[in-house]
């Protein structure tokens, strides 16, 4: 057997995406971060979020030239606290995209895993519904619905709801596929056991894992489409703060102050990128292949 | 006395490919306490009937009587009743075991459908595991702790501890290495004559099937084409398929006389099963009747059934009855 030799990793590296198995420190920093700013948002914010002060309006940021340090990040065309705001809007995005990842993971897990188990007909008609909802795309049925529907958090969490569902339904669908096939599936029926104790006990714990890896990877790319639908004008309304409504109204003033869209553009970047790595951590780790069971 | 019987028994699958008839008028009894074996190539169906025995396929038509009761038609307690009564080990012991559970879970599960007493079931799972020799520790391991041996062990504990009374058993040594083999093998008919147990064997490998079987049924595409006692049918056997299988098997005997073209060809598309006697386009005495009309079962000796066409216009020999020349 030949010596094995520590190499030490470039730093960022070690931060960015572990060395073999080891944890995700600086993704999973950033997302905590967005979960603690989302649940005491407002006894972090230095200022009051939605605070006009016309005399303050147009402050860079304190590092930059012109910047005070009672404004971090600077302030908008209004003189609200560019800080303040990210930390609200924080608050919108863990909570849209909290709500509409448990519910489309459980829509879809289990309508994947009735279409799965039993196959026919009820396979047949859960497919069809799924292949119906892909082929529909997500923002035109979203302005449709910003159309109808009051407009809020709520009608953003159904909209998402509606275009993730099917990620979940198919991904639990193959899997408990391929699951039901197993001899100890098999034994389970020969046993006698009850078709609701067989999901729990037998299919459940195989597909969670894959449901846990999905959910991280997704909370990123829900946060990228609710500050879409935002940005839009379709989704979270004004008063009330969202990352995409902050890029929106930074857009016009984007050759005098660079920071109004930087800020929250690379919150949200940073919260995509973590819960990307978050989600490739936790799929290699939870890999039973890996870890040799 | 009959514990199974199976009446013209078909089963078929609705393919892409078309109406597969995996199982075509099987009929059959197995014997209270003895061994019947079902043998055939790949695909035959032999696994097919099984299911179908084990209730996790519907049948098209005929009928499957357990104990005198046909099991399509039991009502809901009966019908849990008959899960315990009947139960199966599987070729793959890596796949038979949920690898999240622990031993004793795996072992506990039947008993808990069946609403066992909690208080009772810790006992019960150390007497299964005693009686498949494996320690009491086992219980509190992962099925990934054990080799594939003692996966198969813990397979055949499972099996026994609802107490039953038939079990099938599919390929269950042909996925272990060889030099276990005999140890499972040994431990399955100690646990016969120990319980009383009988046993539905499921085997392509013959030399199992000579030395553990007391009956065997020879199965291709669907169809029963000879069934006899074991050592009948392996000193004379009758149909040209069984025959052609029996050459097949190699001989550890390099002066042996070699025999050629037994069989030809492959095994035909069950979806496109040939007309008449399924097995004529590769047999070696195909006549033309064979081409045009399938041959019945038919006695050719005591215990003996074969279905060919070259039986035809010989006596039948005296013993009608399948079920006759059987040990009781």
């Amino acid at each position: 057997m030949s010596e094995a030799v520590a190499l030490p990793r470039p730093l960022l590296a070690r931060l960015l995406r572990r060395g073999e198995g080891g944890f995700p420190f600086l993704a999973a920093s950033v997302l905590a971060l967005v979960l603690i700013c989302a649940l005491l948002g407002p006894w972090l914010t230095p200022h009051e979020a939605g605070k006009i002060a016309l005399a303050d309006a147009m402050t860079p940021p304190a590092w930059a030239e012109g910047g005070s340090a009672k404004h971090l990040l600077g302030t908008d065309n209004l003189g609200r606290d560019i800080l303040s705001r990210i930390i609200a809007g924080a608050r919108v995005s863990a909570n849209v995209a909290l709500y509409a990842i448990v519910i489309s993971g459980l829509i879809g897990a289990s309508l994947g895993m009735a279409a799965g188990y039993f196959g026919g007909f009820v396979d047949a008609a859960i497919s069809r519904l799924i292949d119906v909802q892909m082929s529909v795309p997500s923002i035109p049925l979203a302005m449709l619905f910003a159309a109808v529907l009051p407009p809020g958090e709520a009608m953003v969490i159904f909209i998402i709801v509606l275009s993730y569902w099917t990620w979940y339904a198919r991904l639990v669908r193959g899997e408990v596929l391929s699951l039901r096939e197993r001899d100890y599936i098999k034994l389970a029926k020969i046993a006698g056991v009850a078709t609701p104790v067989i999901f729990y006990r037998h299919l459940a714990p195989n597909v969670l894992n894959m449901l846990l890896v999905l959910a991280t990877l997704q909370f990123g790319s829900v946060i990228v489409f609710e500050a879409g639908l935002s940005f839009l004008g379709l989704g979270i309304q004004p008063p009330n703060v969202s990352w995409g409504g902050m890029l929106a109204d930074g857009r016009n003033f984007i050759d005098v102050a660079w920071w109004l869209i930087t800020m929250p553009g690379l919150a949200i970047m940073a919260s995509c990128l973590a819960s990307n790595l978050l989600g490739d951590w936790l799929r290699d780790t939870l890999d039973p292949v890996r870890r040799q069971i | 006395m009959t514990l199974l019987r199976l009446q013209q028994v078909v089963c078929r699958f609705h393919t892409r490919g078309g109406v597969l008839t995996a199982v075509d008028d099987v009929s059959l009894d197995i014997a209270k306490g003895e061994t019947f074996a079902l043998v055939g190539e790949s695909g035959c169906g032999k696994s097919t009937l099984a299911t179908l025995i084990l209730k996790l396929n519907p049948l098209a038509s005929g009928r499957i009587v357990f104990d005198g009761e046909d099991i399509g038609r039991l009502k809901r307690q009966a019908a849990k009743r008959y899960r315990a009564r009947v139960q199966a080990v599987f070729q793959d012991p890596y796949s038979s075991l949920n690898p999240r559970l622990k031993v004793k879970t795996i072992l506990a599960e039947p008993l808990l459908a069946h609403g066992e007493l909690r208080r009772d079931i810790a006992a019960r799972v150390e007497r299964a595991l005693a009686l498949v020799s494996l320690p009491a520790g086992a219980a509190s391991l992962y099925p990934h702790e054990f080799s594939g041996g003692q996966r198969q062990r813990i397979a055949i504990a499972r099996a026994l501890i609802l107490e039953p009374e038939l079990i099938v058993l599919d390929e269950p040594i042909s996925a272990l290495d060889v030099s276990i083999r005999a140890q499972i093998l040994n431990l399955l008919q100690d646990l016969q004559a120990e319980l009383g147990l009988t046993y539905l064997l499921i085997a392509h490998d013959l030399a199992l099937v000579e030395h553990a079987a007391d009956r065997v049924a020879v199965m291709y595409l669907g169809r029963i084409v000879e069934t006899a006692a074991s050592v009948e049918l392996f000193d004379n056997p009758r149909h040209p398929y069984t025959q052609a299988l029996l050459a097949a098997v190699p001989r550890p005997d390099p002066q042996a006389p070699r025999v050629h073209g037994q069989a030809q060809g492959e095994v035909a598309n069950a979806l496109a099963a040939p007309p008449g006697c399924r097995f004529h386009p590769r047999c070696p005495s195909c006549m033309a009747v064979c081409e045009r009309q399938a041959p019945m079962l038919v006695a050719v000796g005591a215990g003996h059934h074969s279905a060919c066409h070259l039986h035809e216009g010989q006596p039948a020999a005296p013993a009608a009855k399948s079920s006759a020349g059987r040990p009781e």
